[in-house]
């Protein structure tokens, strides 16, 4: 069912893609897969889908001027046309003063990221399992709706210069949301790992749904103001994942990033968040299992951004680190923030009162330079009293800092894989625990359910 | 002659390469099979795969055989940091069969490629057709078998020497730092031509052109101590359905110094104090407005529920307690749903199902009167509305995604006294006039929000007063568009837009225009978003 280039295939097509070369020097790109999906609501599938990709990118250097072409038609015509088409491109841009020499020869870590049952989940298969969704959602008097999505691919990258990597693997995603029939309630669960084995069986996540649409009726609004939280791993996700993105030094070190130190430089070296939380990337980590090279064949490996609430290291390109001396440091390799081993119901008797928040929508930056979003729950938030959740409560548009938050711990979970993008889909690995945070800001009610 | 390492792989390894990669049949079928071959080919590969998913069981199919072609340049001060050409091409069936969609799509387009897919979409609509409550049922569409469209372009923008390109960009960057106070500036140009040949087992053959450009930047100003950063952006400048003459029209080098100036003005602005103010809001501000509050909640799929588990539901259900019944705004309110307005991005000759473009009452006199629909979905609502007819709203980012019911060009239109914005401004008391979008935030039934801008001025006595920042206006839909108490007329009429939309899951991006006046809303909440 797989359909993706092989490590041969892959080398062989780069190279003869690089034979095709004119140019001072010559990279290429590959990804290929296949992507399926089955989507269902009203308690029923609605569509199911198949798409078999495949693209290539080629950047031609000429005198120092870069341009690029990615195309997808691989016969040898399109592909002739395609290199001569970046070497023109080439030709008519001007010199980069930051481009760097392509790198030489690397190496890389290796993980086992392709799961043979993740890449076997047809459409029988998803339809199998979104089914066990529905029919208990529908069995409850409720109305599910839900996607399943599964890639199998693989990436290579090589260069003039003698880069070579490949990498291939799988990802699957499941979500629902069951909502009541007449609207008043809403409940989502998801899930998300390179292999389709090692997550939670569909019925348990609509188990989880069918409770959380079940217990939101009935929300009444409570004021908006400053309120403890106990945040599902899942919010904790929906927060955390801008954060990888910002490890940037380039932006701290030109005061455009949170990460500036005020008059100048960055902030590696300080404390930026609770002591007993650290950051890490891995492409190795089982928990994350994420491709071990950028694109331009440059090696990720495992990374301590944040260590015991110090900020360690922030990425650096290669053009970047050039400039400072310094090593360069790639970005990627997913991200997992660890601290403790509470699991949520913990969180949950530990708070006097406080809300007990699912998952967040429609987050978007309210100043990318001060860190602050906003947003709003979702599909479950329920007000905690001597430790028990006592009542639904209306949603709320919140205001906050992620990493200041992060620094208003109470309680650490034990972190877990979470399906941290809004669209539910295959995204980025983003392992997060359930947390405590106190004094976290509303601003105002939603009335939206 | 001895020859080199990439002489020897070149000369002598194609047919070994070819033999082993293309074992999947690809660099022996050189030169590649269909592109740039004639219109009469790519619809006889349609015609197969249409054949083929008939003898699969389709109860119907249509085929989309599609080539994008899209460039980006992009630079940064003084530098181009990208300069990049794609090209993509491939061919995608929706097959159904007992009642379920099914969909499959595949780069190789060749004619077995194409029966392929077609059977395979079938297979999964087959696989998924258990306990299927509710069987699609399309309305009526008349065929089209000869069906011809393409943006109205002056100028081909894929024919515009990227060095001109370039030097547009470099120019206009160096225009914003020439203000003192701007220090970083990026810019870029976009363009797409997307070529879609369509069919259908219902008889349409459909061969469309669809070209999209977007030219941008944004100016950042930063204090001599670094402690303050702030960024214009060039709002007014909206992404288009034109040719390059959209480019060389937007004057991005003209007005940088302007943006740049208001960047920099922006850093001693004075912080906005929270409070109820009349709004006067810009059409450039006010655009993602109507997407956001009347786009999004009048789409029925949303309304139906069929995206709840990612984009969200809509406030605007059910239909029928609704429809000729909810007061959206004043009388003198009007938004159109359309596909037909020229140049705007939304605009199609069909839809991604066959569907003619249509111009279309979304709220009339103030009051909701449609939503915008498919061909399965319009039957949901026919009877509300008297229409049976699709709005024609089907659409797919690609050949690789199946399609769905996507926003069309969504339209405030202009009042009956031709009001333009001082107008409106010499009208006001005390409020505040935006311009330009910034960050926003909506609730998932597209109710409750909050909208930024780029930038913002107090209003005094019927004049403009100095520029305050930090600002955002939140509240509910239906008290925002019921506080509408002046709107601008046709003079002050301005289509803008957005090109990264998202919906779906998979997620997929669209693009679709806003066209509005300059309007008034009375006694918003306004807040301070840095406190």
């Amino acid at each position: 069912m797989a359909d993706y280039f092989t490590e041969a295939e892959a080398r062989e097509l780069c190279e003869l893609i690089l034979a095709q070369s004119g140019a001072d020097a010559t990279q290429v790109t590959l990804s290929s897969g296949s992507e399926g999906f089955t989507r269902s609501a009203g308690n029923q599938i609605t569509t199911s889908g198949e798409a078999h990709i495949a693209k290539a990118t080629v950047t031609s250097i000429v005198a120092g001027r870069a341009g690029s072409v990615r195309w997808n038609d691989l016969s040898l015509a399109a592909l002739q046309r395609a290199v001569a088409r970046s070497e023109e491109l080439a030709r008519s841009a001007p010199e980069d003063p930051e481009r760097m020499p392509l790198l030489g020869p690397q190496q890389y870590v290796e993980n086992q990221a392709f799961f043979t049952a993740t890449a076997d989940l047809g459409a029988t298969e998803r339809a199998d399992a979104l089914l066990s969704v529905t029919e208990p959602a529908m069995a409850a008097g409720l109305v599910a709706t839900g996607s399943i999505q599964r890639v199998a691919r693989s990436e290579a990258v090589a260069n003039s210069s003698g880069v070579f990597a490949y990498h291939d693997s799988t990802l699957a995603a499941l979500t629902t949301t069951i909502r009541t029939a007449d609207g008043a309630g809403s409940g989502w669960a998801g899930a998300t790992h390179n292999d389709w084995l090692y997550m939670p069986a569909p019925s348990e996540l609509a188990n989880r749904a069918i409770e959380k649409a079940g217990s939101s009726q009935g929300a009444d609004p409570v004021p908006p103001g400053i309120y403890k939280v106990v945040l599902e791993p899942t919010a904790v996700g929906n927060l955390v994942q801008p954060l990888q993105p910002a490890l940037d030094a380039r932006s701290a070190d030109e005061g455009r990033s949170f990460f500036s130190r005020p008059g100048g430089g960055n902030m590696v070296g300080e404390q930026v968040v609770d002591e007993r939380l650290s950051l890490v990337s891995d492409p190795s980590d089982p928990d994350l299992l994420t491709c071990p090279f950028t694109e331009d064949g440059f090696p990720v490996v495992r990374t301590v951004w944040i260590e015991n609430g110090l900020l360690r290291n922030l990425a650096r390109s290669r053009y970047w680190a050039q400039q400072r001396g310094r090593e360069a440091i790639a970005l990627g390799g997913g991200i997992k923030l660890t601290g403790g081993d509470a699991t949520t119901a913990d969180l949950i008797s530990s708070v006097d009162r406080g809300l007990l928040v699912t998952r967040l929508s429609h987050i978007r930056a309210v100043d990318q330079r001060s860190f602050v979003y906003t947003g709003l729950t979702r599909d479950g938030t329920f007000l905690i009293e001597n430790g028990q959740v006592v009542r639904p409560v209306s949603n709320l548009r919140f205001v906050e800092n992620p990493l200041a938050m992060l620094n208003k711990i109470e309680t650490i979970g034990t972190a877990v894989r979470v399906v941290a993008a809004e669209s539910g889909g295959i995204g980025a690995a983003v392992v997060v625990p359930p947390l405590v945070v106190r004094d976290f800001h509303f601003t105002s009610v939603s009335e939206a359910v | 002659m001895r020859q080199t390492r990439r002489e020897f792989i070149k000369n002598t390894s194609l047919a070994a390469a070819a033999a082993s990669v293309s074992g999947r049949g690809e660099l022996l079928a050189s030169p590649s099979p269909v592109v740039g071959q004639s219109d009469a080919a790519l619809k006889e590969l349609c015609l197969l795969a249409l054949d083929a998913a008939r003898t699969a069981g389709a109860t119907y199919a249509d085929v989309r055989i599609v080539n994008v072609r899209d460039q980006l340049v992009t630079t940064r001060e003084s530098r181009v940091t990208a300069v990049s050409d794609n090209e993509a091409f491939g061919v995608g069936v929706r097959a159904l069969m007992r009642g379920v969609w099914g969909f499959a799509a595949t780069r190789r387009v060749t004619r077995e490629d194409c029966q392929r897919v077609a059977t395979e979409a079938v297979a999964q609509a087959e696989a998924s057709s258990r306990a299927v409550l509710r069987p699609v049922q399309l309305a009526a569409v008349d065929a089209y078998p000869d069906g011809v469209w393409r943006s109205p372009i002056r100028k081909e923008p894929f024919r515009v020497p990227l060095d001109e390109k370039i030097d547009l960009l470099l120019s206009a960057n160096a225009a914003a730092l020439g203000v003192r106070g701007a220090r970083l500036v990026s810019s870029s140009i976009s363009i797409l031509r997307q070529q879609t040949t369509f069919a259908s087992t219902e008889g349409s053959i459909i061969e469309q052109t669809v070209y999209r450009t977007v030219p941008e930047m944004t100016v950042t100003a930063m204090a001599a101590d670094s402690s303050s950063v702030q960024s214009r952006s060039s709002a007014e400048v909206a992404p288009m359905g034109l040719g390059y003459e959209h480019v060389e029209q937007a004057n991005l080098s003209e007005r940088a110094r302007q943006w740049a100036e208001e960047a920099v003005e922006k850093l001693s602005a004075r912080p906005v104090e929270p409070g109820r103010f009349d709004l006067v809001l810009e059409p450039s501000n006010l655009l993602l407005t109507v997407r956001e509050t009347i786009g999004h909640p009048t789409e029925l799929d949303r309304v139906l529920g069929y995206e709840a588990n990612y984009g969200g539901s809509s406030f605007l259900t059910p239909p029928e307690e609704l429809i000729g019944k909810l007061q959206y705004g004043p009388e003198f309110m009007n938004v159109l749903g359309d596909r037909t307005q020229e140049g705007a991005l939304a605009t199609i000759g069909w839809d991604d199902e066959g569907v003619p473009a249509d111009s279309w009452s979304i709220v009339k006199d103030g009051v909701l009167v449609d939503y915008q629909t498919t061909r399965e979905q319009v039957g949901r609502i026919s009877d509300l509305t008297g229409i049976t007819r699709s709005h024609g709203c089907s659409h797919a980012q690609s050949w690789e995604w199946v399609q769905l019911q996507r926003m069309p060009n969504i339209s405030l239109m202009p009042g009956e006294d031709d009001y333009v914005s001082d107008d409106l401004i010499a009208a006001t008391d005390r409020g505040i006039l935006i311009r330009g979008s910034g960050t926003y935030s909506i609730d998932q039934q597209r109710y409750a929000f909050r909208f930024g801008g780029q930038v913002a001025y107090e209003i005094r006595d019927g004049r403009l007063g100095g520029m305050v920042r930090d600002v955002a206006y939140e509240g509910n839909v239906l008290e925002f568009w019921n506080s509408m108490d002046m709107l601008g007329g046709p003079r002050s009429y301005f289509i803008g837009g957005t090109i990264g939309d998202v919906k779906g899951q998979p997620a997929q991006r669209s693009a679709a225009s806003h066209g509005c006046p300059p309007a008034r809303f009375h006694d918003c909440s306004v807040i301070n978003t840095a406190q």
